[in-house]
C-alpha cells in the first residue's frame, strides 16, 4: 500500500489532471467536482461525466443541474507536459476532461489550482523531504551512536551529553533564527535543502541513544571479542559486526521518521518558513486554512490534512511490522 | 497593516461627492455657542465596543503615527476646522466661522465661547497658539508639522483677541482651511509645564492617570488596562448638540478592545462582542454576509476608496547604494516599454476576482473611481493582452529562447523578484498573480513576502530591491495630500525618492504641475494640472496602477446614526452621533 502510494506520488505527473500551477482564475475556491453518471435527462452514462464548474461558480446553486453540456471523462488523455520521474518528459495524464470543464477531485483553492493536483505534487517535496531529512539524521546518529558505543569512556560521555543537548534544544525557535540570518533571495531549492539539513541535523540524538544501545551491547558479544583477539581493527570489527546488528533497528527508525519529519515540513511551511510560492507540498496546501474565511467556508481545504492521517498509519504499520519480523529473526 | 498612510490634510474647494445618502442640515450657531449636528436624534445612554489592531502606542496627538493611537485620539480630541467625512466638505468644529483675506494668505477664525476641557477648564486663544507652537517645534518632531510650512515657511499663529486667532501663511494656498482638520487642539494648563521642561515626547502616555489628560472631544480617558482595552466615557463638557437640543455624545462608554489579528476581529463582531467591524478582507466580507440575517448585524460595501495598489520597479540612481545585480536590471526597468509590457500582461480583473472577490475596482492611474471629485475619466483602460504585451518586449529587444523563456538583448534571462508586506495578505496574493501572469511572458518572478518596515527600509533607504507591490491611502481626496508622493524630492516618491533634480523629463513635468496645483485656487484649473499627472502616471508607468479595494464596514443593528465614510476612519468618524438603540 505504501508501495503504490509512494509510486502515484512519483508519477504525479501523470496522475494529476493539470500542473501544479495552473491557475483558472474563473474557478477560485470550487468545490470537489461531482462525477455524474445520470445527466439531466434522466439517461445513465457508462462514462462518468461532469458539469463545467464555472457554471456552478455562478450564485444559484441549481446552476449546476440547469446547465445542459456535460463533459465526459477521458483516460490517458493529451494536456501540459511534465517530466515522468523528473527524467522524461511527457504528455499523457491518466484522465482528463475536455476544455472548458475542469476536474478538480478535491476543489480548487485560491487561485483556481487543482488541490489534487497540488496534492500529489506536493507529496513529491514532502515525501523526499521527509526521507532525507531522515536518512540524513540516521546516518548521522549511525555515526555517532556507533562511535560512542563501540569506544565508551569518556568519548560516550561527550557525544551522548552533546546529544542530549541537541534534544533539549528549542529547535522551532533554532529554525527561525537560521531563516531569519539568511539572505531573502533564496531559490525554492534553497529552502528545501535548509529545511531537510535542519530537520536532519536536529533529529540524530534519539536515534544516536538507540545505536549506541545496541552497540554497547554487541561489542560484548562473544563472536565481537574473539574477532578482536584475532586481531580484527576497531574499523573492522564496526563495519563488520557491529554496526549490521543495528540494522533491524535502523530500518524502523527511518520508518517511524519519515512521517514524523513530513508532519514537520508541514509545520514549518504553515509556519512560512518552507517552499514558498506556487510550488506545492502539504504544508503549502494548509497554509491558506489560517485564515478564518476559508476555515469557515471551504471544507475541502481541510483534505489534504485528513488524507495524510491515513498515510501516517500505514507508515506506523510498516514501523511495528519490521520490528516485529526482526525480533523473530534471532541475533 | 502595511500600508504606508500618507497623512497630510489637504484642501478642496468644493466637494461634490456624499459617501452615504444621509442628508445634513447645514450647522448652525446656537445661543450657547453649541454646535448642532445635523443626525438624527437618538437615545443617551449605552456603550460601543470597537477593537482596534493593537494597543495605541500614545495618546499625544502631536506623536501619535499608528492608527490604533490615531482612532483613540480622535474620539478625545477636536480641531480647528473638520472635514465631515460623510459630505468632504469642510465644517465648523472649534472655530465657529473664519475669513480668508483677499490675498489668500490670512485665515482669521472665530473660536467658539464658552467651551471647556474635558476637565471643565476653559479654552481660548492661548489653547490654538500653544497648540501650534508644540506641532511646529521641530525638537518634538511631530508629523503634522509638514503640512503646516506652506512655501517653505511654517505657519504663523497670531493671538488677536481671546477668542480670535490669526494664521499667516507665505504664499496663497487653495483653501487652506483643509490643513486645520485633526489638528487636535491641546491644553495649554495641562501640557505647558511639561513642554518647557522639555520632556512633552514622554506627556500623555496610555498609562498616565486619567486625569491628567483633557481634551475637546466628545469622549475622555476612563480606563486602559494593559494588554486589553482602553475604556473612554462622555466628556460632560463637549459642544456639540443635537438638533432637539440635548448635549452630545449620546454614549456612556466606547470601549476599545485589542484584537491583535483580523480574523479574530472578524470573530469577535460576528459573535457580538463588537458593534463596529471596519478594516476586513473581502472574504471576511462574504463570511460575514452569510449570516448577516440571523445575527444582528449588517454590512456595507461603499465602493472604491482612496487606496491605490501598485506595482513598481527600483528606477533609483545606479549609484554605489544600488547592488551591481540590481544595477543590470535596471536596463530592463527603465525601459518604458518593458513597463508597458508588465502592464500590459497583469490581468487585473483576474486581481479583482481572486483577490477582493470582486469587490475592488482595477485602476490605470493613481486616482480611484472613488476620488469621484479628481478622477481623470479619459484615461485609457486597456484589457489584458499577452500579445501586444510580446510585441512591447519584442521592439524593445527581448527576445525568447526556445523552452519560451525571455531573454534581454544581451542574453540574460529576465528574472526579478517583488517584494511585498507579509503583513498584508492580499498584496501577497496580488504578487503571486502577477507572477503568474509574468510567467506566461517567459519571465521568472519571485515573490518576497518581507516584514513591512524591513520592506520599507529597502524601498526608501537602501534602494536594495528589484520591484514591489505597494498600496498608498490618502489622508483626503485632494491631491495636495500626494504631493510627497509626486513630487521627484518627495520622501515617498517611491521608485526614485528624494531627487536633488528631476531624473527625467515627465518627472520635472510632474513637479512642475503638482507645484502649480497647490498655489491655483481654481478648481476647475487645479483639476486640468492634476489629470495632467494622472495622464503622465498613466503613460510613463512609473508605478503600475493595478486595483482599488472598495471600502467594507459592518456595524451591529442596534448602532444608530451609522454612516461609514471612504475617508479614514470609516466607521468612527461621528462617534459623538452614534447611539445604541
Amino acid at each position: 500500500m505504501l508501495a503504490a502510494f509512494s509510486s502515484v506520488i512519483l508519477f504525479a505527473g501523470f496522475f494529476a489532471p493539470y500542473d501544479f500551477a495552473a491557475q483558472d482564475r474563473d474557478t477560485p475556491f470550487a468545490p470537489p467536482t461531482t462525477l455524474h453518471f445520470v445527466d439531466a435527462g434522466g439517461s445513465l452514462h457508462i462514462r462518468p461525466f461532469v458539469y463545467d464548474p464555472r457554471d456552478s461558480a455562478s450564485t444559484s446553486p441549481n446552476a449546476e443541474a440547469a446547465s445542459e453540456q456535460t463533459y465526459p471523462l477521458h483516460w490517458f488523455v493529451r494536456g501540459t507536459s511534465y517530466k515522468i520521474a523528473g527524467l522524461i518528459p511527457s504528455r499523457t495524464h491518466l484522465f482528463g476532461v475536455e476544455k472548458p470543464a475542469r476536474i478538480f477531485l478535491m476543489g480548487s483553492d485560491a487561485y483556481g489550482r487543482d488541490q489534487f493536483s497540488r496534492f500529489l505534487y506536493g507529496g513529491q517535496i514532502s515525501l523526499l523531504a521527509g526521507l532525507i531529512a531522515a536518512i540524513l539524521s540516521v546516518s548521522l546518529g549511525i555515526l555517532v551512536g556507533g562511535i560512542a558505543g563501540y569506544y565508551g569512556g569518556w568519548l560516550d560521555g561527550i557525544l551522548m551529553r552533546g546529544g542530549e543537548l541537541f534534544l533539549a534544544l528549542p529547535w522551532l525557535y533554532l529554525l527561525f533564527a537560521v531563516r531569519a540570518a539568511l539572505p531573502l533571495h533564496i531559490s525554492q531549492w534553497q529552502v528545501f535543502l535548509l529545511l531537510i539539513s535542519v530537520m536532519g541535523l536536529i533529529g540524530w540524538a534519539r536515534p544516536a541513544r538507540l545505536i549506541r544501545g545496541v552497540a554497547l551491547s554487541a561489542k560484548e558479544r562473544n563472536f565481537v571479542l574473539a574477532a578482536r583477539g584475532f586481531g580484527a581493527s576497531d574499523a573492522y570489527l564496526l563495519r563488520r559486526h557491529v554496526l549490521p546488528q543495528t540494522y533491524a533497528v535502523l530500518l524502523t527508525q527511518i520508518t517511524l521518521l519519515v512521517p514524523q519529519y513530513v508532519l514537520a515540513e508541514v509545520t514549518l511551511t504553515f509556519l512560512g518558513l518552507g517552499v514558498g510560492e506556487p510550488m506545492p507540498s502539504w504544508g503549502a496546501l494548509l497554509t491558506s486554512l489560517q485564515q478564518y474565511s476559508v476555515l469557515s467556508s471551504y471544507w475541502w481545504m481541510f483534505l489534504p490534512a485528513l488524507l495524510l492521517i491515513p498515510l501516517f498509519v500505514v507508515f506506523y504499520a510498516a514501523a511495528d511490522a519490521l520490528q516485529e519480523l526482526h525480533k523473530s529473526v534471532p541475533l | 497593516m502595511g500600508k504606508v498612510r500618507l497623512w497630510r490634510a489637504c484642501l478642496v474647494f468644493i466637494a461634490i461627492f456624499c459617501a452615504c445618502s444621509a442628508t445634513r442640515a447645514r450647522p448652525q450657531k446656537s445661543s450657547e455657542d453649541r454646535m448642532i449636528a445635523g443626525a438624527a436624534t437618538g437615545h443617551a445612554g449605552g456603550r460601543l465596543v470597537v477593537a482596534l489592531r493593537s494597543e495605541p502606542k500614545t495618546l499625544n496627538p502631536a506623536l501619535a503615527l499608528d492608527e490604533p493611537s490615531r482612532d483613540v485620539i480622535r474620539c478625545i480630541t477636536a480641531d480647528l476646522i473638520h472635514i465631515n467625512r460623510g459630505s468632504l466638505k469642510t465644517e465648523p468644529s472649534l472655530a465657529q466661522s473664519w475669513s480668508v483675506s483677499r490675498d489668500g494668505r490670512q485665515y482669521t477664525l472665530q473660536l467658539r465661547r464658552g467651551v471647556r476641557f474635558s476637565d471643565g477648564q476653559p479654552f481660548n486663544a492661548d489653547d490654538v497658539i500653544f497648540s501650534f507652537q508644540v506641532y511646529l517645534d521641530e525638537k518634538v518632531d511631530s508629523s503634522q508639522r509638514d503640512l503646516l510650512v506652506v512655501g517653505g515657511k511654517p505657519i504663523n499663529a497670531v493671538k488677536v483677541d481671546d477668542y480670535t486667532v490669526r494664521f499667516e501663511l507665505a504664499q496663497p494656498y487653495a483653501a487652506a482651511e483643509r490643513l486645520f482638520d485633526s489638528i487636535a487642539i491641546l491644553p495649554r494648563h495641562l501640557l505647558q509645564n511639561t513642554y518647557q521642561t522639555g520632556s512633552f515626547s514622554e506627556a500623555w502616555t496610555l498609562s498616565m492617570p486619567p486625569n491628567q489628560f483633557a481634551g475637546l472631544g466628545p469622549f475622555r480617558l476612563k480606563e486602559y488596562v494593559a494588554g486589553q482595552r482602553v475604556v473612554l466615557e462622555r466628556n460632560p463638557y463637549y459642544w456639540k448638540a443635537d438638533r432637539a437640543g440635548n448635549q452630545l455624545p449620546y454614549l456612556n462608554e466606547v470601549v476599545f478592545l485589542f484584537v491583535p489579528s483580523e480574523d479574530a476581529q472578524v470573530i469577535r463582531f460576528q459573535s457580538g462582542d463588537t458593534d463596529v467591524l471596519s478594516r476586513f478582507s473581502a472574504e471576511n466580507f462574504a463570511v460575514l454576509q452569510k449570516q448577516q440575517s440571523q445575527k444582528g448585524y449588517h454590512l456595507d460595501d461603499l465602493g472604491a476608496g482612496l487606496e491605490y495598489n501598485f506595482l513598481f520597479f527600483n528606477l533609483n540612481d545606479p549609484g554605489p547604494n544600488v547592488p551591481p545585480e540590481i544595477a543590470r536590471k535596471q536596463a530592463w526597468f527603465q525601459d518604458l516599454r518593458f513597463r508597458q509590457a508588465v502592464s500590459a500582461a497583469i490581468d487585473r480583473e483576474g486581481i479583482v476576482r481572486l483577490v477582493y472577490s470582486g469587490r475592488a475596482t482595477p485602476i490605470w492611474d493613481q486616482v480611484t473611481p472613488g476620488n469621484k471629485l479628481w478622477l481623470d475619466a479619459n484615461i485609457a483602460q486597456p484589457p489584458r493582452s499577452l500579445d501586444r504585451a510580446r510585441e512591447l518586449l519584442k521592439s524593445a529587444g527581448f527576445s525568447w529562447r526556445n523552452d519560451d523563456s525571455l531573454v534581454d538583448p544581451r542574453g540574460d534571462h529576465v528574472e526579478f523578484s517583488i517584494l511585498t508586506s507579509s503583513s498584508n495578505a492580499q498584496r501577497t496574493k496580488i504578487a503571486t498573480i502577477i507572477q503568474d501572469d509574468l510567467t506566461q511572458l517567459g519571465m521568472t518572478v519571485q515573490v518576497v513576502p518581507l516584514e513591512f518596515r524591513a520592506m520599507v527600509d529597502r524601498l526608501l533607504n537602501t534602494h536594495n530591491y528589484e520591484a514591489a507591490v505597494m498600496g498608498l491611502v490618502s489622508g483626503d481626496a485632494d491631491p495636495t495630500s500626494e504631493m510627497n508622493v509626486w513630487l521627484s524630492n518627495g520622501e515617498t516618491h517611491l521608485w526614485h525618492p528624494r531627487q536633488e533634480k528631476p531624473a527625467t523629463p515627465w518627472e520635472s513635468e510632474m513637479d512642475r504641475l503638482m507645484q502649480q496645483q497647490l498655489v491655483t485656487l481654481d478648481y476647475s484649473k487645479r483639476k486640468k494640472l492634476y489629470d495632467r499627472v494622472q495622464e503622465i502616471v498613466a503613460e510613463e508607468l512609473p508605478v503600475i496602477c493595478l486595483v482599488s479595494p472598495n471600502i467594507l464596514v459592518g456595524a451591529a443593528n442596534r448602532v444608530g446614526n451609522f454612516r461609514p465614510a471612504i475617508l479614514v476612519p470609516y466607521a468612527l468618524w461621528n462617534i459623538e452621533e452614534l447611539y445604541v438603540q
